[in-house]
């Protein structure tokens, strides 16, 4: 099929989509926005691996947070910049979509981390972790071969 | 269901209940396209949470902070931020109707996420050398699974970058193509949010003891 | 012969005679009768040349209405199956005491209870609900198809691809027998080295593609293409339901696709997420499939509370009381959804505070849950009742259901659940709102649209039989298990030491007979209406003097749905209409703008099926050959840029015409 009949087949509704493509999500951004997008991210990548490649903080769990915080404003920066989110486009559907993805994923973590290291906590008390990292920090060390959990209340 | 006379006479205008042109309702592709996405996410959050759950169960094996190089994975972070401004310029080009303009920046886009996969590959061959197999622990285990799943991504996303390349360049940026580049650019920008988690709760948090 | 041996495994992986299960009676008795019935419908088939229509009007159809069908068809088929599995076991439970064995050895009957579940969760209940959405929504919301029509077409074949797979594993090889949420380290490769838990992760990653694919382009239908007018609010509580199950499909089912993945990996290339030794953790594995799990059961309870609620408004001529409040409870049950899974495993040991937080969010959803209830009695209360079937079986769902809700609070108790965990009492319970909520919800569904689908009513006495088989079977199959439950008795045994226990295992299978009776009525039904359609024929599109749009066209509706599409002012706007005379159009048609059929959503399907049956069998050549045309098919199907064609305007006439012929002479 050539380029012509594939182009006469659309005329009817090729503009009307057109249309929407300009109001929908993904607008292009324009060449400032991905330019400050891309340096700020930059930046928000450089010091966080200059921070631990540097060895600048003494207490590993201030690190960890600090990292961790560069690690959300950068993700801030993509998705403004980026992939362009607003309340407007789709009719703020996107962004709801996003929202609602973020209150999973949390649960999901959070969820997970909090039920494993209690379970761990619980069940296998001689693995109790001795250092008080940042995260869950329940299974240290497993070695091969440990034995089976048994109740430990 | 014809309504009773008398009722209908009390209604004056019959279109109130139906539009006499063709509806077009609006398209969704990228809406739905969206959506994919927020569930690839979950996806990786899963993988997040096992390598929270399990990336310090080391099995006596090595550790993240004997194993991780962290200029190779700055390197890479590199590679792939650069990717994401050059898509940026792919889809600016795509906005003045500027096709081979469009080409080329896609083109640089997909040796960026070359590059990328490349340096990670190199990392794993490294890695599996050294005797750190997924096989070794399940802090190896996940992370192998965890950041190898993104780079599959990346595999399917330079695979699908060459498709679109070859479609733009028979049919023009026609308003599928133009729709198709857009997604891409989602899928494109959304693996690009995927490894700030990584390299910092991975490589970087996994370096700190 | 070691070079012989070499070879046979290259070109056949670990597949071999052994794996036909030449040597077992049930089995081959079941292949023999499935092999003639498989024979006669291709026969038939062929004798009467329809191949040709069915490729070209069915399989690689685009349209919503044939794809729900499609998929209800999909539904009934594995239905038959589950059943089959149900009644097994109910019959060896019932005889296997004390000396004597039963007729079915542990080996099997763990396959059986295994293929029950996942069968009739993956590939009964979720195309049935599916299949009723797909069919439904876009007509509710005035819409010409769905957002993404081959897609629909493509996540149809991707669930048939999974159950072919299913199905195949009775025949070659055989299925898991973990339990049907396989849990590690049993499902693992040390303790299930077999190819039964290979069957059962890429029938559900082949299905669970397909789910995940269909839930975004529902969300995106009802969010984009809904007539003009209606807003959220005005939109009928089926399609807020559907909206609500599809968000948590897209959101529930990825975290199944990964955590399978990881368990596939564990078994294919050895890593330790879920394994015993290297710092793996196969409570790991418990806690993210549960992520899951229990979303999936509102998945499937959503929808059949959305049929409830249209089935009560309509059969009471009353306007739904309380409809925000419905649609508040639906979304609200959709995040709490997401934060009881552990109550799945209270005993594994995360202690108190944990079980208590997840306890007591268990029992808050009991609360959205019964204003559902009180909106359906209100809606019942001072309305004009008519008992048809589908009210029937609504007012069985809310008797039934509360008690399987009231159960399920008890159970939500930590402290009774370490009593109760891994009970009758718990299978019970959760047959109780399965079956007393999902499949009566689906059965009032069916009964309610199947005019709109096909043009004549299914016939009462026939459905009435099944009604009363269902729901009397239903109480006499689990009221026992309750006892049981309480009793201590726990699931998944095969043979009971103590004789007292098996008067109530006999009680349990005459309900499993009436269910069986239930089910067969309602093909009977099926039969019987079809022999009768032309008595039960509706022409004018609105049998039950419906409220929402689908009842505005014509039954069965015509491929564009709409010849013009609907403004919507009110809630319930077919009702809206009628009430405030609306006169049919009988002119000015214009041409209508379709999507074009096409057949790569069949090959992709099939093409995976090979995929999968491949992984399984460990025959690499074939799984990478077929990896390799997914990959080019998919990508070659993206080179098709004439997707879509327009019905003429003559064309649209003459349908019209004809409907308008069909409502004077009814009239």
């Amino acid at each position: 099929m050539s380029a012509d009949a594939h182009a006469a087949s659309h005329e009817p509704h090729g503009a009307g989509h057109g249309h929407e493509l300009d109001h929908s999500h993904a607008s292009h951004g324009t060449m400032r926005g991905y330019l400050l997008g891309f340096f700020l991210s930059v930046i928000l990548t450089a010091i966080p691996f200059w921070l631990v490649m540097g060895d600048v903080f003494r207490d590993p769990r201030t690190a960890a947070i600090t990292v961790l915080v560069f690690a959300a404003m950068q993700i801030v920066v993509h998705m403004i910049f980026f992939l362009h989110m607003n309340t407007k486009s789709e009719g703020g559907w996107t962004m709801l979509a996003a929202i609602f993805t973020i209150v999973i994923v949390v649960i999901t973590l959070a969820g997970s981390f909090w039920v494993m290291f209690h379970l761990n906590a619980n069940m296998m008390p001689a693995h109790v972790p001795m250092e008080g990292m940042g995260g869950p920090a329940g299974m240290h060390d497993m070695t091969p071969g440990v034995s089976p959990p048994h109740g430990g209340h | 269901m014809s309504a009773n006379p008398a009722a209908a006479a009390a209604q004056a205008d019959p279109t109130t209940f139906y539009l006499q042109d063709e509806h077009h309702p609006e398209n969704g592709t990228l809406l739905g396209f969206w959506i994919y996405l927020m569930s690839d996410c979950l996806i990786f959050a899963v993988l997040f949470a096992c390598y929270g759950v399990l990336g310090r169960s080391y099995a006596a094996g090595p550790t993240g902070a004997d194993l991780f190089d962290l200029s190779l994975v700055a390197v890479n972070t590199a590679m792939l931020l650069f990717s994401s401004i050059t898509y940026g310029f792919a889809m600016l080009a795509m906005a003045k109707d500027r096709k081979a303009q469009t080409l080329v920046w896609l083109g640089v886009t997909g040796l960026f996420g070359l590059a990328f996969l490349g340096i990670e590959l190199y990392e794993f061959a490294h890695l599996i050398h050294e005797g750190a197999t997924p096989q070794r622990s399940a802090f190896l285990s996940s992370f192998f699974a965890l950041v190898g799943t993104h780079g599959l991504h990346v595999t399917f996303g330079v695979i699908w970058l060459v498709t679109l390349m070859v479609q733009v360049a028979q049919r023009g940026l026609v308003i599928e193509n133009r729709r198709r580049l857009m997604c891409l650019s989602m899928f494109w920008h959304f693996l690009d949010v995927i490894w700030i988690g990584v390299f910092t709760f991975v490589y970087l948090m996994g370096v700190l003891r | 012969m070691f070079s012989n041996l070499d070879l046979q495994q290259l070109i056949f992986g670990r597949l071999s005679l052994e794996a036909f299960p030449y040597h077992e009676p049930i089995l081959v008795a079941t292949f023999i009768a499935v092999a003639l019935g498989g024979i006669a419908i291709v026969g038939a088939l062929t004798y009467y040349r329809l191949w040709g229509y069915l490729w070209k009007e069915w399989f690689t159809t685009v349209d919503h209405k044939k794809i729900g069908i499609m998929y209800i068809i999909l539904a009934i088929v594995m239905l038959l199956r589950g059943f089959a599995d149900a009644i097994m076991m109910r019959a060896q439970q019932a005889i296997a005491f004390g000396e004597v064995n039963g007729y079915l050895p542990p080996h099997h009957y763990d396959q059986v209870f295994t293929a029950h579940g996942v069968i009739m969760i993956f590939f009964m209940a979720m195309p049935f609900v599916t299949g009723l959405m797909n069919y439904v929504v876009p007509l509710q919301i005035g819409a010409r198809d769905v957002a993404f029509p081959f897609l629909n077409n493509f996540s149809f074949w991707m669930t048939a691809s999974g159950a072919t797979l299913v199905m195949v594993s009775l025949f070659v090889g055989e299925f898991a027998r973990t339990g049907w949420l396989a849990y590690p380290p049993l499902s693992g490769s040390s303790y299930s080295p077999g190819v039964g838990v290979d069957y059962y992760i890429w029938a559900l990653q082949i299905a669970g593609v397909g789910t995940l694919l269909s839930g975004v382009n529902l969300i995106a239908t009802i969010v984009k293409m809904r007539a003009p007018g209606m807003t959220l609010m005005k939109m009928p509580v089926f399609t807020w339901t559907a909206l609500c199950t599809n968000v948590l499909i897209v959101a529930a089912f990825p975290v199944l696709t990964a955590v399978l993945a990881l368990l596939s990996l564990d078994r294919y290339v050895g890593t330790n997420f879920f394994t015993n030794d290297f710092g793996g953790s196969p409570m790991m594995y418990v806690n993210l499939i549960w992520i899951w799990g229990h979303p999936e059961v509102y998945i499937l309870i959503l929808p059949a509370f959305g049929i409830f609620s249209e089935v009560v408004s309509t059969y009471c001529g009353k306007r739904l009381f309380g409809y925000a409040s419905m649609v508040y409870a639906t979304v609200v049950i959709t995040i709490l959804s997401y934060l009881v899974w552990l109550h799945h495993f209270f005993t594994m040991g995360s202690g108190a505070s944990v079980n208590s937080f997840f306890g007591i969010t268990t029992m808050i959803i009991s609360i959205p849950t019964g204003a559902k209830i009180f909106n359906w009695l209100f809606t019942m209360y001072r309305g004009r009742i008519r008992f048809e079937l589908p009210m029937m079986w609504t007012l069985a769902f809310m008797l039934t259901f509360v008690i399987g809700g009231m159960t399920g609070v008890l159970l939500a108790v930590p402290p009774a659940d370490f009593v109760l965990h891994n009970s009758l009492f718990l299978i019970a319970h959760f047959h109780n709102v399965i079956i007393g909520g999902v499949v009566f919800g689906l059965m009032a569904g069916v009964t309610y649209w199947f005019p709109k689908a096909f043009g004549f009513k299914l016939d009462p006495f026939w459905g009435k039989m099944s009604f009363w088989f269902w729901v009397v079977g239903f109480y006499f199959a689990f009221m026992p298990l309750y006892v049981l439950g309480l009793m201590g008795v726990t699931r998944r045994l095969n043979r009971f030491d103590d004789p007292s226990l098996q008067i109530w295992f006999v009680i349990a299978a005459f309900g499993a007979v009436l269910i069986a009776i239930g089910i067969l009525s309602f093909l009977i039904q099926l039969f019987v209406s079809f022999k009768r359609r032309e008595q039960l024929r509706d022409t004018t599109g609105d049998p039950w003097g419906g409220r929402t749009l689908e009842w505005a066209t014509s039954s069965p509706p015509p491929e564009y749905n709409f010849a013009f599409t609907p403004r919507v002012h009110d809630l319930d706007a077919w009702w809206d209409m009628k009430k405030r005379g609306y006169v049919r159009p009988v002119g000015g048609y214009k041409a209508i703008h379709m999507p074009k059929n096409t057949g790569a959503g069949i090959v992709l399907a099939g093409l995976s099926t090979v995929l999968g049956f491949a992984l399984i069998w460990y025959i690499w050549w074939l799984a990478a050959l077929s990896f390799a045309a997914i990959l080019v098919v998919s990508i070659a199907h993206t080179f098709n840029y004439a997707r879509d064609f327009y019905i003429p305007a003559e064309r649209v006439a003459e349908i019209e015409n004809e409907r308008t012929r069909l409502l004077t002479a009814g009239a």
